[in-house]
């Protein structure tokens, strides 16, 4: 296999807590630390693993984001992907957006396999991977807890609710990471330096001919209903006597 | 009028409980007309199933050897094809409907709402963002087939007591044959309630610290007639098995009773448990997390703790 193409989502990172607007235009975001998306790392630690094993000869990652999101491409860069696109975009996207582009740029790369994070953890859609298959035209295996690649053919485990799925498919694919495919390792500083050398193109997004709108408005964003004030019990009796009140056991 | 299509989750059998709570979203939509469909090699016994949920107008069976197994690969197509004359097309927002239903949405050429929590209209629906921390209202365009996975959590099940026709359809469709399903390692069936539809839940977290160790927590479920649940660290570290996952990334549930054993309440846990009625959470450390939407707090050492409840409970 020639080439492996990872997503690199800047998300907000996963520790902080976001606060919607008081007048529910949307979530505050200025100043908030912000990090590469949790299930994108798994997903590139997995084609670095790929790639280490011999089965691959490149592992490209793209990133669809404004200018910023070069940094996690850089993170991406010096966990060891060979070289990263930025497609920018001012504005958020749509993940059928997110799935056109990258599915542009799998065309492009002539890509062998496509690996994405099983969901993005600030939208939280879980749509981009089985998007992108479907517009690509080519299988796909969501939830990955396992990947094993075998020449033109690829078996994945995934995690599904009824315990754990085997397909399966033949490549060019598009898998998903879920969180038990693997632990990503952590970046050294020699390559964070080796990074900085390392190829990053950036694309405009208008230059790839794609549609931009897919007619999803976003008319209000409002804060969870906060639950009511609890109560600490003193021991275990207490407990089981306000369970038993509310009939509960 | 609005058209609905929800696609039937099952296991060949049995009809999953997550569709009659998709039904109920589906309900909620003015003027709805709600059809089931079907797709297994043979749909028999589940399209009965669907046709006996209250609010189910029409069920379809699709007939096919290639759809006795679950693959989005196969069943897409087939969505697809069925779905002109539809408005709506809906799945539950479970492993099934989230691998299946954005591949319908990207090869019809629309967006997909994930994860429905609220009908405001025909075309617009409220979701969550950011664990749980910001809910979002979208309006979808009218003119447009709308693909949407329903939040199971947010909508009670449809009662029994239905009689919808039942009807075969045929679907022209190009099946591709570039996914082959291999084999299902299921968990071990037990008699516990399924943890994504049980009224009482018993979780544990990395405080447990061994697989043994774990066993605490399935005592005290047994002893409750509750379903067990895990944190992602107890997953991770291999006490409790990936399906029973409950959080942002696992399972999102809402049962009437949920009790978190040695969990610290970390936001990613917390969105998977914020609709549950009442939440007992027990931790030695007082400053947790957990504390803060727990119903009831007892701040003890849980080795001790649990037991003594079990003996309570008789
Ligand atoms: C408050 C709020 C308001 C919004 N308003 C609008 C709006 O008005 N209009 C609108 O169109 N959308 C809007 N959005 C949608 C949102 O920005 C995108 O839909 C979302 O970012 C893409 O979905 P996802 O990342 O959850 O996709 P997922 O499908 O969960 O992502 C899965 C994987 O796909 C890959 N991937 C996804 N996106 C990218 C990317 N950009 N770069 C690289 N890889 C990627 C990654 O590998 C990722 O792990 C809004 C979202 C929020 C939270
Ligand atoms: C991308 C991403 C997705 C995630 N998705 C999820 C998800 O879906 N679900 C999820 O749960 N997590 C998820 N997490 C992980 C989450 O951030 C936390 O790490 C995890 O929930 C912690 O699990 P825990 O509470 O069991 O462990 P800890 O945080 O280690 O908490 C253990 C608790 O047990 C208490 N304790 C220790 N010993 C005892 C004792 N003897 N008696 C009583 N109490 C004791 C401690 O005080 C502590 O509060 C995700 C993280 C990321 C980055």
């Amino acid at each position: 296999m020639r080439k492996i193409l990872v997503g690199v989502k800047r998300v907000v990172d996963y520790n902080v807590r976001v606060r919607v607007k008081p007048d529910g235009s949307g979530v505050a975001l200025e100043g908030v630390k912000m990090s590469v998306n949790p299930f994108d790392e798994i997903a590139l630690e997995e084609a670095l693993r790929i790639k280490e094993r011999g089965e691959a000869a490149e592992v490209v990652a793209v990133s669809i984001g404004p200018d910023d999101a070069q940094q996690q491409l850089r993170t991406a860069l010096a966990m060891g992907a060979d070289r990263a696109i930025l497609v920018k975009v001012t504005d958020a996207v749509d993940p059928l957006v997110a799935s056109r582009v990258l599915t542009e740029i799998a065309k492009k790369e002539n890509a062998d396999l496509v690996i994405l994070g099983k969901q993005a953890i600030d939208d939280d859609a879980a749509q981009t991977a089985p998007m992108v298959a479907a517009l690509w035209g080519r299988p796909q295996a969501t939830f990955a807890s396992k990947i094993e690649i075998n020449g033109a053919t690829a078996v994945v485990t995934r995690e599904v609710d009824a315990g754990l799925e085997t397909i399966e498919v033949d490549l060019p694919a598009v898998f998903s990471a879920d969180l038990r495919l693997n632990e990503p390792r952590y970046v050294k500083l020699p390559d964070i330096m080796k990074a900085k050398k390392k190829p990053l193109d950036v694309v405009e997004f208008a230059s790839l001919g794609v549609a931009a709108d897919v007619g999803l408005k976003t008319t209000f964003v409002e804060p969870p209903k906060p639950r009511a004030k609890g109560i600490v019990v003193k021991d275990v009796a207490e407990l089981v006597d306000a369970l038993k009140k509310k009939g509960l056991v | 009028m609005s058209k609905i299509l929800i696609v039937a989750e099952h296991d060949g059998t049995t009809l999953n409980q997550a569709t009659a709570r998709a039904v109920t979203c589906a309900r909620q939509i003015p003027a709805a007309h709600v059809t089931v469909a079907v797709f297994a090699a043979d749909p028999a016994a589940v399209a009965a199933a669907a046709a006996a949920l209250v609010g189910v107008d029409a069920v379809v069976t699709v007939a096919h050897a290639a759809n006795a197994s679950p693959l989005a690969a196969t069943l897409a197509p087939q969505v697809v094809a069925l779905a002109s004359g539809y408005t709506h097309v809906f799945a539950a927002s479970t492993a099934f409907g989230k691998d299946l239903l954005p591949r319908v949405a990207a090869l019809l050429g629309v967006p997909q709402i994930s994860d429905a929590m609220a009908v405001v209209g025909a075309y617009s629906f409220k979701r969550p963002t950011y664990a749980g921390n910001a809910i979002v209202t979208l309006e979808a365009p009218a003119d447009r087939t709308l693909v949407a996975t329903v939040r199971s959590a947010s909508f009670e099940p449809a009662a029994q007591g239905g009689s919808a026709p039942i009807s075969a359809a045929t679907v022209t469709a190009d099946l591709p044959t570039h996914t082959r399903f291999v084999g299902l390692s299921a968990s071990p069936k037990s008699d516990r309630p399924d943890l994504a539809s049980a009224a009482k839940v018993v979780s544990g977290g990395r405080a447990l610290a061994s697989k043994e160790n774990f066993n605490i927590v399935y005592s005290l479920a047994g002893k409750m007639g509750a379903a067990v649940g895990a944190s992602r660290a107890a997953v991770d570290a291999g006490y409790a098995s990936n399906e029973l996952q409950v959080g942002q990334t696992g399972k999102i549930i809402a049962p009437d009773l949920y009790v978190a054993v040695g969990i610290s309440g970390a936001i990613q846990h917390l969105t998977g448990i914020k609709d549950a009625k009442t939440i007992v959470a027990i931790n030695k450390d007082p400053e947790a997390p957990i504390f803060e939407v727990a119903d009831f707090g007892l701040v003890a050492d849980l080795f001790v703790a649990v037991p003594e409840i079990e003996k309570a409970l008789g």
